[in-house]
């Protein structure tokens, strides 16, 4: 059991503190909801390191101890979120300090024909029914503790919902910005988009400060109709200190393509549980992911696909370039279930360790109860080729610029993967960035 | 793949069929059950228990209390069956095992090493029926057999033979009277009495097993071999080998395992620790054919063996080999610590589930030394409703530098009513090591099948070769004398009536 009674306790104390704040609200269908997570919280606790799910990432900073929930939203500058807005997209934006809409730095208004964007703490119309029939509707067993964090104290949160054969062109984009109190936030995304239906979501989590004390547990849910093509991307720029326990997780319908990207890019221990279930068939799903950790960064990709249904295919592709003392894991599952035959899956999980300090942990597993499926993992980690690195010296090209040249290749892949041009441009940037302070740092001199 | 689906060839479709009901009928070809009176302990684990086990094998009273903390560690360890859900990592499902109806202590009553004549012709019988002529073997074979029957060594040959060039190998209790100072020193310093449940199960309770020593610069003038089988009801077997090759020598030992059939779960919690000084090279090779179960999965024995070689000194090489096609429950992981620089460490496997039985087998590959390889080539084969998981860890330490890991897993299934599955865990701590990791999931091709049909080949014919072919890679690492006997055992477990 949780190892952690006094934590809990603390959780279920804050809850009522939470429950009577809320007057009216706490008869709400929502409200429901979050009594469902915290008596779930309370029978099977918070993940210990006992979790073969947290095997590699000691989820102790994240989970002993109570991080009080952040009740009230910092103040928000457009200036202080400048840099976390993919300037070129002039589309649909939703601004969320320390959890709560932020309707002044939004833009809700105009929206292009077939998409709908609401706060959770104050629905539209006709919304109502999408929340109380989509929002924590998965089952979540007792490995996803934070999940249940999450929905116990949800108080705002984004839902975007696309109408039946509508395409919007501009992504959509959802900032969730800590304005470093320290804390519980607990970020929460919706997006349904219906049959026939295209779209593209960005999540940017970002922090205005070094984020100490600051533990983000968010949850997306994505539910992804018949013939739906859905992209999202998620964007991690906490600050160096913050502590971060996502969710997403997506259901799909037949012939339905989804495509995410998570870029983890800044946070101090970054844990993101993907978990994509393709229901109908002829589904293709891909799960694209970079982590850029350094310091004593610390960045966990825990993903499952898990192929329900027949004649699917899913690609994976997870990389790392590892500086410093940091840690990067990846666990990736491909479930195919027995009903999923010629299920056609491809994982992939590369890394490059950049300093004598880094270190890193791959978990590429494939659990298969179907006969006639092609699946294939493949798991490779190492250093920079020695022949490329001398066929780029051998031409004039000092060794920082040539190890700069073929990382950028290296991670270079995943960007290129990102449909919108103005949002490749705006990631591209980012990832250089940091690449260049990965490199840097080579950890402890010895 | 671009065969006619929708108008499957008839025949081919039947035949799978067919094969398919035939793995169902199969029945153990190695089951049958020798009667001989057993020495037994009652039933029960207690200190008294050990005491017992230890005065009967004579130990000298080191060795009690070794076996002793063993047990009090045990007591304080958790049965890993027995976690919550969350923190289970292994695939296998079995019931609660009771350790006080086991009998910790069973040995046949005529016991004689002089000469084959006093052996008790049951158990001659019972190795004939096996096809383990031990007088034929010492003069035709080349292979020095000690025979383990139930826990106690009742024969052991080409013993002078191995003398002259100064080799040890006999049974442990032997060891332990004559060679304590070997024993002593080497004993749990691979697999520590702690280690895990298991083994710190084996190291309070262990009967007997095998000890080899090969000393410095020895290479062994012939392939040493043991051949493990269970006996009498209710008696789990809890073996403990010790091979420990000295500097700049070579062995290869081979383990088989067959055992009678019985409707009772039968634990076997073996522990097998091999020490690799300098230069040294140690090749095991396993085949293990234990009984499986009958088709509702009931009795088989469960299978829960602990293995680890340590590759102690600079260049030395450990090379596990095994081949598992038997017991319910497989449990195992044949590892090398790779602590000398440039230590090699190879692993190939084929384990084949069928029926009921469950297999969580793979190895680990713990990187400490220098420019230290290793390979790691599983085959996996899942037919019925068996369930076959490769699990294995590669870890590349601090200090590993320029070291390099290959690793390829690949399954194959066979109906569409069993599993296979695959999980790695790679770590890796230093930036100029190469971890490699390819698996792939296949079954065998209606095309393939057609295509042998074709050419006139039975179905069976076609699996059976494919089969073979699949697992080429691994079976080419078996010794000569095993190679034989293991094709031959894929055969019986995959064509059913067949061979």
């Amino acid at each position: 059991m949780a190892a952690d009674n006094d934590t809990i306790s603390g959780y279920a104390a804050a809850f009522e503190g939470f429950e009577a704040a809320l007057n009216g609200g706490a008869r709400s269908p929502l409200h429901a909801r979050r009594r469902e997570a915290i008596a779930r919280l309370q029978e099977h606790g918070l993940p210990t390191a006992r979790f073969e799910a947290w095997r590699h990432t000691n989820p102790a900073p994240l989970a002993s101890g109570c991080f009080a929930p952040v009740m009230t939203a910092g103040k928000l500058s457009a200036e202080a979120i400048r840099p976390f807005v993919v300037s070129a997209i002039d589309g649909p934006l939703l601004v969320f300090a320390d959890g709560q809409f932020v309707p002044g730095l939004s833009r809700v208004s105009d929206l292009p024909d077939g998409v709908q964007v609401h706060s959770l703490s104050a629905p539209g119309s006709g919304t109502a029914a999408i929340i109380s029939g989509n929002l924590a509707a998965l089952t979540l067993g007792a490995e996803h503790g934070f999940a249940a964090l999450n929905t116990a104290f949800v108080r705002d949160g984004a839902i975007v919902t696309i109408n039946a054969g509508c395409t919007v062109d501009l992504p959509v984009q959802i900032l969730h910005v800590s304005t470093g109190q320290a804390g519980l936030t607990t970020p929460r995304t919706l997006v349904v988009a219906a049959a026939g239906s295209r779209a593209s979501v960005v999540e940017t989590f970002a922090s205005t400060t070094s984020g100490a004390g600051v533990l983000t547990s968010s949850v997306a849910e994505i539910v992804v109709g018949a013939g739906a093509v859905v992209e999202h991307t998620r964007i991690h720029l906490h600050g160096a200190e913050s502590l971060h326990a996502g969710t997403l997780h997506v259901t799909e319908a037949q012939d339905a393509r989804f495509t995410a990207h998570t870029f983890c890019l800044a946070g101090r221990i970054l844990r993101e549980d993907v978990h994509t279930v393709l229901r109908g068939e002829h589904i293709e799903s891909t799960l694209n992911g970079l982590s850029l950790p350094l310091g004593d960064d610390h960045v966990d990709n825990y993903t499952t696909i898990e192929h329900v249904a027949p004649d699917c295919s899913s690609h994976e592709l997870y990389k790392g370039v590892v500086g410093g003392r940091a840690h990067n894991v990846f666990r990736g599952k491909i479930h195919v279930h027995q009903a999923a035959q010629r299920t056609d899956a491809y994982q992939s999980n590369q890394n490059l360790l950049m300093s004598d300090d880094a270190e890193i942990n791959s978990k590429p597993q494939l659990e298969i109860y179907a006969d006639d499926v092609k699946c294939s993992h493949g798991s490779t980690t190492g250093q920079l080729d020695p022949d490329a690195l001398f066929y780029l010296r051998a031409r004039g090209v000092g060794l920082q610029q040539a190890r700069g040249v073929l990382t950028r290749a290296f991670a270079g892949e995943l960007v290129d993967r990102l449909q919108h041009e103005g949002l490749r441009n705006h990631v591209e940037r980012l990832v250089s960035t940091r690449l260049d302070a990965v490199l840097a740092d080579q950890g402890e001199a010895r | 793949m671009t065969e006619p689906a929708a108008t499957p060839a008839p025949e081919a479709a039947l035949s799978d069929t067919e094969v398919l009901e035939q793995f169902a009928q199969r029945d153990y070809k190695e089951g049958f059950y020798t009667d001989v009176e057993s020495d037994s302990a009652p039933p029960g684990l207690s200190e008294e228990t050990i005491a017992f086990i230890s005065k009967k094998k004579q130990e000298p009273a080191w060795l009690l209390e070794w076996r002793l903390k063993a047990y009090h560690t045990w007591l304080k360890m958790e049965d890993p069956t027995q976690r919550p859900a969350p923190e289970q990592w292994a695939m296998v499902h079995y019931p609660k095992i009771d350790y006080q109806a086991i009998s910790y202590f069973s040995a046949p009553k005529k016991v004689s090493l002089d000469s084959l004549d006093q052996v008790d012709p049951e158990i001659l019988a019972t190795y004939n029926k096996l096809g383990i002529p031990l007088e034929e073997q010492k003069m035709l074979s080349g292979v020095a057999v000690d025979a383990v029957f139930d826990s106690v060594s009742v024969a052991t040959t080409f013993k002078d033979k191995l003398a002259e060039v100064g080799i040890i190998f006999g049974s442990f209790s032997d060891a332990v009277k004559q060679h304590p100072e070997l024993v002593r020193k080497y004993l749990g310093s691979v697999v520590p009495t702690g280690d895990n449940y298991y083994a710190a199960l084996n190291s309070a309770v262990f009967t007997d097993g095998s000890f080899v020593y090969i000393p410095e610069g020895v290479r062994c003038p012939m392939e040493l071999s043991t051949y493990f089988r269970i006996n009498a009801a209710n008696t789990g077997q809890f073996e403990r080998t010790l091979i420990v090759a000295d500097k700049g020598s070579y062995v290869s030992y081979l383990e088989g395992c067959t055992a009678p059939m019985r409707d009772e779960n039968q634990l076997h919690a073996a522990v097998v620790e091999l020490v690799a000084l300098e230069d040294a090279k140690i090749k095991y090779s396993t085949i293990q054919n234990w009984y499986p179960g009958n088709k509702e999965g009931v009795g088989g024995i469960y299978n829960f063996v602990t293995k680890r070689g340590a590759c102690r000194g600079d260049r030395s090489k450990i090379s596990w080999t095994q081949v598992e096609t038997g017991s319910a429950i497989t449990w195992k992981y044949p590892s090398c610590i790779l602590q000398g620089d440039d230590s090699v460490g190879e692993f190939y496997s084929v384990a084949v589930t069928s029926g009921r039985q469950q297999a969580d087998t793979g190895t680990k590959m713990i990187h400490l030394g220098r420019n230290t390889k290793s390979t790691v080539i599983s085959k996996g084969i899942s037919a019925m409703n068996g369930q076959n998981v490769y699990r294995g860890a590669v870890q590349m330490q601090k200090r590993a530098t320029g070291s390099r890991n290959f690793t390829q897993c690949d399954s194959m299934l066979i109906g569409d009513q069993c599993g296979a599955h695959t999980f790695p865990y790679i770590t890796v701590r230093n930036p100029s090591s190469t971890v490699e990791h390819e698996a792939s999931t296949s079954k065998i091709g209606e095309d393939q099948i057609f295509y042998c049909n074709q050419r006139g080949l039975s179905t069976e014919d076609a699996v059976s070769m494919i089969v073979n072919g699949f697992c080429k890679e691994v079976l080419k690492e078996l010794p000569m004398e095993f190679a034989v006997e293991a094709t031959k055992l894929l055969g019986i477990s995959l064509e059913g009536s067949v061979g």
